[in-house]
């Protein structure tokens, strides 16, 4: 990172697997980074204070708020978002069985849900229904009570752990 | 009108109507490309940013903007009084449908008095919302403090604090709905349970906040407003008529809305600045509420306190329920829908599922220094199902009946219907009885009370909650919006038609949230045109291309948008047939279409596809006789004509577990099993109750605006107020009875609110089943742990 003056600096990330480089004033966060400045618009802002988790995304292999991280704490970093997720096929799986089970309605918390989701998936271990509503308790959704992402989540691993 | 052909359709093995279909809406969001209003880019968009009143009530003194228009970036600092200037009239939130009802005139912004804490008084526009923002903390405001009022309960005392000195007795709405014989009933009844329920204020907290985005083009005059919105109709009027721009000028998008539960069918005053900004300055401006501000100017709702009675005799008949609420408004009463449905709707359907004679309601609605109320999904109903059905179980215990057993004596069978209910309502096709014996399977009951009683031996206190409910759905013409006044339209309308190609289009004025309305409207279409889903694409949400209707709000968009695509896409099926006919010298009558292609009606036999009568009806009109017009394009309105809303009904099952030493309550399971009429989707509509329940369930036990003596709102965070949690949440088991509504052909009725109407009814009851032993009972939402311990008396 360079601090080109006191407001603004130049940082160097990795964002879906392309290199970028841009001036960002230094109290931006890095979800308004992401959405403004690369028009990554997937990561949505639900609260701004760490609550939601509409904004999570992935920062060197793990989900963070991205709302509660400025863009200059990301030089350097490798960032995933909604979108890379979704082009790496990593969670085609999960997706696929979020709409077919209708786990979001409104889907402005599917994003980060997914993310949040993937980071349980990729554990790799099972899990009982309570320990998926556990870990995914810090996505909060609005419209479908949860049944039917655990119900996907849930489906998901199964069909994972079947191979 | 549907024909008796028209309606076996309806029930084919394997029709669109009943099957699981997905979204396509839902395909795109779990990508990440959902389309939101902050995601809309215009070039040159400029930001606003307000500054809000600190105080419940102060007069502005002094507002000095000069050091905020010096900061860099500021385009425009606006005070109240000068966007005052640019709006034709206040806003006065009444209707003429509720008698001798009161409201102060509001402008957008405040004037020269702010009434409640939060409401608007200068806004920011500059090129970023940072910078807006920046600058608002240099808006000098000089503040006179007055005394607010911050209670309902001393909101009428005399010679204490206004709200607004246009209304010098607080007194918004009072409301008395009696059959006359009510003092005679409760004085002759053998048993009398009275009981006082108090429940806090809750507000939507839409994961998207409140969001807009307004261009004007001076040139064509033209202004379009991009807005997350469940009505752009109604925005369309309001804006239109308070900024003095003709309404055909007017277009309002929709795009994804990321979850609205009625707060998204109001008009808000920050939204209409913002709006008037971007015509001042010939650019657009956006504006997003930050979830701080979404706090202190969404809509709230809920507050109410209600004294109730019932009257019983020694064999468990009930004789008579007595209800006097007292309802906690706002600074205003939200324009144009008001702020005193709540306590209306409270009154039309408290103890609606039963059979005695007599009730008497009150509503008094009181205003206070505290954000405006108004609707909020299933407006009412969680208050008076609450009430209703805690008064139930308290007779149930009174005269030794298991709470099921006493429900079911005492709901109006559903052979009985149609009727009319004590608070004067007429119903038709409930069905409380099927639904009673459905859940009781599904929970399989008289297990889970022996699993109960086992457990409590060993100090573990579960409680199983009934609740029964009715539901007011799809509000017809003759009951509030538009005949009260507001430009509001209570018919909806769709415009289907066939395009060359053989696709079909189909508009519809109601929109889509997230419930699947396109997906379901699809379904609608697709049935009874016979053509498939991926031949129709369905359009919403855009005032330049839908019909004009009212859009989504109280369970309405199935069942009244939905019966108005069924009979647009019924009328281009017969257009369609007649120029078939032509074409192919025969009777329209033994022609049909399925999956696309005319086939001779019964053998199916092919005889032209659509893409022919597309291409034909549309570029080859010489091949036709003269006298042959084909138009290929048909709308339709439809609207309830005798009845007030299409009422559903249905029952809540809860089993749960309560702390005694922590007051602490588990969700273990739910249960509903309603009647939404003829289901289109069940998936879908599944899924409406689900999340609707868990709103329900969050008001029930955690969602409280908590306002201290000064009317200073204090968990205005969503670190502070509460929303549930996936861990919290139990699963939730969803049945449908299914028993068709006779108001329309197509039978459906709304879904989107029994979730929520009935669920905090149903877990107050098994807490206090629960609690039963210790004597001890909740009467306040949310029951927090402080409240589960302060009635156990250990706090």
């Amino acid at each position: 990172m360079t601090m080109n003056t006191e407001d603004t600096a130049e940082i160097t990330c990795t964002v879906n697997g392309e290199r970028v480089t841009r001036t960002v004033r230094v109290r931006q966060h890095l979800v308004d980074f992401l959405r403004g400045e690369l028009q990554l618009t997937g990561s949505h802002l639900g609260c701004e204070h760490g609550i939601c988790g509409a904004c999570s995304v992935r920062v060197g292999g793990v989900v963070v708020r991205g709302c509660l991280m400025l863009a200059v704490q990301a030089d350097g970093a490798e960032i995933v978002t909604i979108e890379g997720l979704t082009d790496s096929e990593e969670v085609a799986d999960l997706q696929e069985n979020f709409v077919a089970r209708n786990a979001l309605q409104c889907g402005f918390c599917t994003p980060g849900m997914l993310m949040t989701a993937a980071e349980l998936l990729a554990s790799g271990r099972p899990a009982s229904r309570e320990q998926i509503r556990e870990f995914l308790s810090g996505n909060f959704c609005r419209c479908t009570g949860y049944h039917a992402i655990v119900d996907a989540v849930e489906a998901t691993l199964r069909q994972r752990l079947e191979g | 009108m549907a024909t008796k052909e028209d309606l076996i359709r309806l029930e084919r093995p394997n029709s669109y109507i009943g099957r699981n279909l997905t979204r396509s809406r839902a395909r795109r969001a779990v990508a990440g490309r959902g389309q939101y209003t902050d995601d809309v880019l215009m070039p040159r968009t400029a930001h606003a940013a307000f500054v809000r009143s600190p105080y419940a009530k102060a007069r502005i003194m002094r507002i000095d903007t000069a050091a905020a228009k010096e900061q860099p970036g500021v385009l425009l600092v606006m005070t109240g009084a000068e966007l005052a200037e640019r709006c034709t009239e206040p806003w006065v939130g009444t209707l003429t449908c509720f008698d001798g009802m009161k409201s102060a005139p509001q402008y957008p912004m405040a004037v020269d008095l702010a009434v409640w804490h939060g409401e608007p008084v200068v806004m920011v526009v500059a090129e970023t919302r940072a910078e807006a923002e920046d600058a608002c903390e240099l808006v000098e405001i000089e503040w006179e403090p007055l005394p607010p009022v911050a209670e309902k309960e001393t909101a009428l005392r005399p010679g204490g604090p206004v709200v607004h000195p246009a209304i010098a007795d607080n007194l918004a709405f009072r409301k008395t709905i009696d059959t006359g014989k009510v003092d005679e009933a409760f004085a002759n009844a053998d048993i009398v349970i009275e009981e006082t329920f108090e429940f806090g204020r809750h507000t939507a907290v839409s994961l998207e906040p409140r969001a807009l985005l307004a261009d004007y083009d001076k040139g064509t005059q033209r202004l379009t407003i991009w807005t997350s919105s469940q009505c752009p109709h109604m925005i369309q009027a309001v804006f239109a008529r308070t900024l003095g721009v003709p309404e055909h000028n007017v277009r309002i998008v929709a795009p994804d809305v990321g979850g609205s539960f009625g707060l998204k069918i109001h008009t808000f005053g920050d939204e209409v600045a913002a709006t008037a900004a971007a015509m001042a300055l010939g650019r657009p401006v956006k504006f997003i509420a930050d979830r701080l501000e979404s706090f202190v100017s969404d809509i709230h709702a809920r507050e109410n306190r209600v004294k109730g009675r019932i009257a019983l005799s020694k064999e468990g008949v009930i004789q008579a329920v007595d209800i006097d609420v007292l309802s906690g408004a706002g600074a205003y009463s939200q324009y144009p829908r008001t702020s005193v449905f709540e306590a209306n709707q409270i009154l039309n359907i408290t103890a609606g599922p039963y059979n005695h004679k007599e009730y008497r309601a009150r509503a008094t609605v009181v205003y206070m220094n505290k954000v405006p109320t108004s609707q909020y999904r299933a407006v009412g109903h969680p208050i008076g199902n609450s009430v209703g059905e805690a008064l139930v179980d308290l007779a149930a215990e009174a005269v030794g009946q298991d709470p099921v057993e006493f429900r079911r004596r005492n709901v109006i069978p559903d052979e009985a219907f149609p009727t009319t209910i004590a608070a004067g309502i007429k119903l038709q096709d409930m069905s409380h009885t099927a639904c009673i014996d459905e859940l009781m399977k599904r929970m399989d009951y008289d297990a889970l009370r022996a699993e109960q009683a086992v457990l409590r031996r060993q100090g573990i206190h579960r409680g199983i909650g009934i609740a029964a409910f009715i539901k007011g759905t799809a509000p017809g013409p003759s009951g509030y919006y538009g005949i009260g006044g507001a430009p509001i339209a209570s018919q909806d309308a769709c415009t289907i038609k066939l395009e060359p190609s053989g696709g079909v289009l189909c508009m519809v004025g109601v929109t889509d949230q997230g419930q699947g309305v396109d997906t379901v409207m699809g379904q609608i279409a697709a049935n009874a045109l016979g053509v498939s889903m991926e031949s129709i694409r369905v359009i919403s949400g855009d005032t330049d291309a839908v019909p004009y209707g009212g859009g989504t709000y109280a369970s309405r968009a199935t069942a009244i948008g939905g019966e108005a695509t069924y009979q647009a896409a019924l009328a281009l099926r017969a257009e369609i047939l007649v120029l078939a006919g032509v074409l192919l010298q025969a009777e329209p009558a033994t022609l049909d279409i399925v999956d696309g292609i005319v086939v001779d009606a019964g053998t199916e036999t092919p005889r032209i596809p659509l893409s022919e009568i597309g291409r034909i009806g549309h570029f080859q009109v010489a091949e036709l006789p003269n006298d042959v017009k084909p138009v290929l394009s048909a709308t339709r309105r439809f609207r309830l004509t005798d009845d007030l809303y299409i009422f559903t009904n249905g029952i809540h099952g809860a089993y749960l577990e309560v702390d005694p030493d922590t007051g602490f309550i588990k969700l273990l399971k739910h249960w509903v099993v309603e009647d939404c009429g003829r289901v289109i989707n069940p998936m879908l509509a599944d899924e409406q109750v689900r999340g609707g329940c868990v709103q329900g369930l969050g008001g029930a036990l955690y969602e409280h605006c908590i306002y201290d003596d000064a009317a200073q709102l204090q968990n205005g965070t969503l670190a502070d107020y509460r929303v549930p949690m996936a861990f919290e949440m139990p699963d939730i088991e969803v049945a449908h009875v299914q028993n068709p509504t006779t108001i329309s052909d197509l039978g459906a009725k709304g879904v989107g609110e029994s979730g929520t109407g009935a669920a905090p009814a149903v877990v107050m009851n098994a807490v206090n089943d629960a609690l039963r032993p210790f004597k001890a009972r909740v009467t306040c939402q949310p029951m927090t742990p402080e409240a589960v311990l302060r009635a156990l008396g250990k706090v």
